[in-house]
């Protein structure tokens, strides 16, 4: 199982998907953002997918999941990078990802993180 | 026609690589490759946690009227379905999932058949066209 970088910058924990997502790969993305969050105090999460090429049901749930897991740690998470594709397909399979804030790409949604004080 | 294992994460992951590439080889749109491809990706995890592994098989196909596309079968020897009706209901789940798996690949595929007895296994046969 190939496991998923998480970069600190500043306040902010910077996660970019560069693999083939597996279900433990994104189980295990999870558990070390939850780690990571409670150890940095890091208030913003920027999540971006851009060479991500499928979002099925099991990805996009976890995806909302490290969102909510976020808030809990009074961090925002910010999915950036999406391809159009994958909107257009998370949208037909039923998935609106409520809860996770989205930006077009990584500047955009540190934009929105910085905003936050 | 190629058949894969499916028994890891890892061999979903090379499902859904092998039918990437059999979609963009015969001419889907970037689009319907990622519809072909969720699909895949749900219907293959279907089999390896429902169905305890199996098989997913690859077929490159031609319409009557000459348009090529991919047909996916999968298959495993789990404990099939008892109410298929059900299973194929937006949000019906058998656990900790969202419900959306079956239903929703359902929805991104051309063509969609599922056979299921309990005791006896489920396959499920989509198909996706080029356009």
């Amino acid at each position: 199982m190939e496991r998923v970088p998480i970069l600190k910058i500043g306040q902010i924990l910077f996660v970019s998907i560069q693999i083939d997502l597996q279900d433990e790969s994104v189980i295990r993305l999870q558990e070390d953002l939850a780690d990571e969050l409670a150890v940095t105090r890091a208030h913003g999460v920027i999540i971006d997918i851009t060479a991500v090429e499928i979002v099925d049901s099991f990805i996009g749930r976890m995806l909302t999941t490290i969102g909510s897991i976020s808030r809990l740690f009074d961090a925002e998470t910010v999915l950036v990078g999406m391809r159009p594709a994958v909107a257009i397909t998370l949208t037909e399979l039923g998935l609106s990802l409520s809860g996770v804030r989205t930006a077009l790409n990584a500047e955009k949604g540190l934009e929105i993180l910085n905003g936050k004080s | 026609m190629d058949e894969l294992l499916i028994q890891s994460g890892d061999d979903v992951v090379r499902v859904r690589q092998f039918v990437r590439n059999a979609a963009a080889d015969n001419g889907l749109s970037l689009v319907d490759q990622t519809k072909l491809v969720t699909a895949a990706s749900e219907l293959a995890r279907n089999t390896l946690v429902h169905g305890g592994g199996g098989t997913a098989r690859v077929e490159v196909v031609k319409s009557v009227n000459g348009r090529a596309g991919v047909k996916l079968y999968f298959t495993d020897e789990g404990p099939g379905i008892t109410d298929i009706e059900l299973a194929l209901t937006d949000g019906w789940t058998t656990g900790t999932g969202l419900g959306l798996g079956l239903s929703g690949a359902r929805r991104l595929v051309d063509e969609f058949e599922l056979a299921s007895k309990p005791g006896a296994g489920t396959s499920v046969t989509v198909v996706k066209w080029s356009r």
